[in-house]
């Protein structure tokens, strides 16, 4: 399997603080990566850096090949990465199915011209939109939620929307900021189920979580951070036994 | 060369007024992340207040002075209590909408009370020449008062409980109201603070220049381009960006045009928002 | 709202239509002329509307473009000699392009950055025709003669009016888009349209150049019915009463404009003759104090509206999905 995503020596420095410090990791095509570390380790700092919201101080981030270190945040989701936030960033006001329009925004080609006259281009994506749009509402299980204005969705609700706007644009690539954060426990499994069957449709994921036992069962590989600093890296049995991990979580994770 | 100083003194008087005014200004922006649009139009309103009292009611300059002060600093907690604490919560651009509401209230009511420009006396009308350079004493009264105002006001904030908690909010609001502090009573307080300085600005101010019912839109402009360069919610940026200010404006007035002097500070800001487009200094994250 | 609600809105539609048709020949003299420049200002709130309503970005330059838009169609048509159908549309773009060149560095702020930038452009603009006499054409102003299709009152009504109603329907069909749904997704979060692969700078200075473009249009309009024009024109106030007409109205619709505009103006206009003393001096006093209880009480400022026409948007959804939600 060859690497899609590779990070190198990626450092982030805010004001005199090191958020991010020389991390080095790859995601092969296909598969889960867990990143996971205690409040403060830096994991959505990486997160943004990816996403290109902010550009690294030092250190390079190559997609598919292609260096897009420093890429502004629409290039890098053009590129075929995509994400959701840690604190479940939705269109609020809007319907959901609008908010899925949206995400599919970035593969449609329609402007000014298009909208004013009418034209077949703008018929023929607009088609093509609505039935990606019934696709996921399928996908994500959100067909009852249709027409409600996003905000208004359950949380876990939205947590999934999350996850489906992100699917509207197609990616390769999946970054997943904590998708289960402040779900109650039996809405977890669907949302690990929807994970899954993410990854069966050939997407590769990132995960950030904080629920360890989650982790076990998803992910491929498992990337520990601390302080900025990656201390382990490996198969979820391994890592979960590393000293090191053992020592930032306090043993949490003999699990 | 004379020329060159008495601008600027010219300089450093109407830097005099934009401090006082910036200082209101970020001290509100700062502490309760709210675009006070409308503290130019209280100053004005300072203004109008003082030719009431003074030329009215024939009451000394400094007993007028005082008056005022307290008078707008009520209108301050007023405005705060009625205008901008029920919109708390709301996005920014909402109370900056209220502010624009506030501003043709006042405005359109002095107009239609008094639609002529007004001059007040002045209460010590002499020149002083020192050097090749005179200088009217109320040009003097205004660069020392503004001075004694913004010590005074350094030492609230330093030296005392309120003062201290006022700073507090301005650098970490979630962190105060953590600690117990009253952000309802601080925000009233600072609008009366920031509102009196405001009127003592005015004040100080309106014997050298008419008194109009648009002088405090332009001079509200100018007190944001301040507040941007100098950084939200800080007290040193305000004083020191409007000094700067001050004196640009009266160099560029004698040696480039006054026809467009207003447009000057404009001009910056624009010019410093297209490449930092959130000012400055960052005064609080 | 099934086929039958649909038929009940075009007839509605149809009867406004109707009306406004037949307006000329109810009305006096002077009302048609007020009515004629308040379809004008109607133009520009909804110009306003696109960029704040839709975009969520608060230009308060469009006093400005709307100057602009006016001395660009008076100069072209008196100064340079062009033909009247050539200086209409051509003052519209040079709007559009003066809003290009003032929209690339104001757009790069945000919130009450963007209103403060825009309205600092306004003030310098105001200044430039304030001061540049061989621009604005000093005390006496610049002339703008009407073409002879146009002397008629009832013609320039008709004229206005058209021009209204192609203007709603632009803008129909842009927010109705996936334009439209672009800018409005910028309205709500811009970082996650970011995060989607919206390219937010791009979308948004091309709604504020359209609506520069729709706003100098707003200009030329109200030079034809006025004949006549000064530097006063490019008045920020102007900038202030935009907003008031488009708050009052209702952002994000589209009837709410027309509606905000056209009462106010005929408010305003109404207080102005009423004769009573003090009631014209101090008509902007309630302008301001209406804009302070919309935005405080009906907290329809600009969330709210948005909320509200989403609500009903929603409803209409729902009702045409089936009866699977209606429980």
């Amino acid at each position: 399997m060859t690497a899609l995503l590779k990070v190198q020596g990626l450092t982030r420095l805010f004001g005199g603080l090191v958020a991010v410090n020389k991390v080095d990791f790859e995601v092969p095509e296909g598969s889960i990566l867990g990143i996971i570390g205690p409040n403060g380790a830096g994991k959505s700092t990486l997160f943004n850096l990816i996403g290109g919201t902010i550009p690294p101080s030092e250190g390079k981030i190559f997609f598919a090949g292609r260096d897009i270190t420093g890429w502004r945040p629409y290039r890098v989701a053009r590129e075929g990465i995509a994400r959701t936030f840690q604190t479940t960033a939705l269109f609020e006001e809007l319907p959901v199915y609008v908010n899925l329009v949206i995400g599919r925004r970035m593969r449609t080609r329609s402007g000014l011209g298009d909208v004013l006259s009418r034209t077949p281009r703008m018929r023929r994506e607009r088609d093509e939109t609505t039935a990606k749009v019934m696709e996921v509402l399928e996908f994500t299980g959100l067909g009852r939620y249709a027409g409600e204005p996003a905000g208004s969705i359950p949380q876990e609700a939205q947590k999934r929307l999350a996850i489906g706007v992100a699917l509207m644009g197609e990616p390769r690539l999946l970054l997943l900021d904590e998708p289960t954060g402040g779900v109650g426990m039996g809405e977890t499994d669907e949302i690990i189920d929807l994970i899954g069957r993410v990854r069966e449709r050939g997407i590769t994921v990132c995960v950030i979580e904080h629920k360890m036992r989650m982790m076990m069962s998803l992910a491929d590989r498992m990337v520990v951070l601390n302080f900025g600093v990656k201390i382990a890296e490996g198969e979820p049995r391994k890592v979960c036994e590393d000293p090191a991990v053992i020592e930032a979580y306090l043993g949490e994770c003999i699990a | 060369m004379s020329f060159f100083l008495n601008q600027v003194v010219i300089g450093i008087q109407l830097g005099s007024q934009y401090v006082m005014v910036a200082l209101g200004l970020t001290l509100i922006f700062g502490i309760l992340d709210i675009s006070h649009f409308a503290h130019g139009h209280l100053y004005m309103v300072g203004a109008y207040l003082l030719y009431i009292v003074m030329v009215l009611w024939d009451v000394n300059y400094w007993l007028a002075l005082l008056i005022c002060m307290v008078a707008l600093a009520l209108a301050g907690i007023l405005v705060e209590r009625a205008v901008y604490r029920p919109l708390r919560g709301q996005p920014q651009i909402n109370t900056f909408i209220a502010a624009i509401g506030l501003i043709l209230m006042l405005e359109t009511l002095v107009r239609g009370i008094q639609p002529k420009a007004l001059s007040v006396p002045k209460p010590i009308d002499r020149t002083l020449e020192f050097a090749g350079v005179s200088m009217e004493v109320q040009r003097l009264i205004v660069i020392i008062g503004a001075i004694l105002f913004i010590v005074a006001l350094q030492l609230f904030i330093k030296r005392t409980r309120l003062g201290t908690a006022i700073e507090a909010v301005a650098q970490d609001r979630e962190g105060a109201s953590l600690v117990g502090i009253n952000v309802n009573r601080i925000s009233a307080l600072t609008f009366a603070v920031a509102t009196a300085l405001a009127a003592a600005a005015a004040v100080l101010m309106a014997p050298l220049a008419f008194i109009s019912p648009e002088m405090g839109g332009v001079l509200i402009l100018k007190a944001f381009v301040i507040v941007v360069i100098g950084g939200l919610g800080s007290i040193k940026g305000a004083i020191f960006g409007g000094y700067i200010l001050g004196l640009l404006e009266a160099l560029a007035i004698a040696y480039v045009s006054s026809a467009y002097k207003d447009v000057f500070a404009f001009a910056v800001l624009i010019a410093i928002l297209a490449v930092r487009p959130t000012g400055l200094f960052k005064g609080r994250d | 709202m099934g086929k039958s609600g649909r038929y009940v809105k075009a007839s509605a539609l149809l009867i406004l239509l109707g009306i406004a048709a037949a307006l000329p020949w109810l009305l006096g003299k002077y009302q048609v002329r007020i009515l004629t420049l308040a379809m004008a200002w109607t133009i520009a709130t909804l110009s306003l509307n696109l960029i704040l309503g839709y975009t969520g970005q608060a230009s308060l330059a469009h006093g400005a473009f709307l100057g602009i838009g006016a001395y660009a169609f008076g100069i072209m048509v008196q100064r340079v000699g062009l033909n009247f159908w050539i200086s209409l549309p051509l003052a519209c773009v040079v709007t559009a392009l003066l809003g290009l060149l003032v929209g690339l560095p104001s757009l790069r702020t945000k919130g009450p950055y963007f209103a403060i930038v825009t309205l600092c452009f306004n003030v310098i603009i105001l200044k430039v025709f304030e001061n540049w006499n061989w621009l604005s054409g000093g005390i006496q102003g610049q002339v703008v003669p009407r073409p002879a299709f146009l002397t008629q009152r009832w013609a320039r009504y008709y004229f206005v009016l058209a021009f209204l109603l192609l203007t709603l329907v632009a803008m129909r069909l842009i927010v109705k888009s996936l334009l439209g749904v672009t800018l409005m997704s910028i309205r709500s979060n811009e970082d996650l349209a970011e995060a989607v692969g919206i390219n937010s700078f791009r979308n948004k200075l091309l709604a504020f150049v359209i609506s520069c473009f729709v706003v100098g249009l707003a200009g030329a309009l109200l030079a034809l019915e006025n004949g006549q024009l000064d530097f006063t024109i490019t008045n920020y106030l102007y900038s202030f009463y935009l907003l008031i007409y488009l708050l009052i109205g209702g952002v994000a619709t589209l009837s709410g404009p027309v509606v905000g505009t056209i009462g106010l103006y005929f408010l305003l206009d109404y207080m102005k003759n009423i004769g009573i003393k003090g009631v014209e001096e101090f008509r902007y006093f309630l302008f301001g104090l209406i804009l302070l209880l919309v935005i405080i009480f009906f907290p329809m400022g600009i969330t709210g509206g948005v909320k509200r026409a989403w609500e009903w948007a929603r409803g209409r959804f729902r009702k045409g999905e089936a009866g699977e939600v209606a429980g």
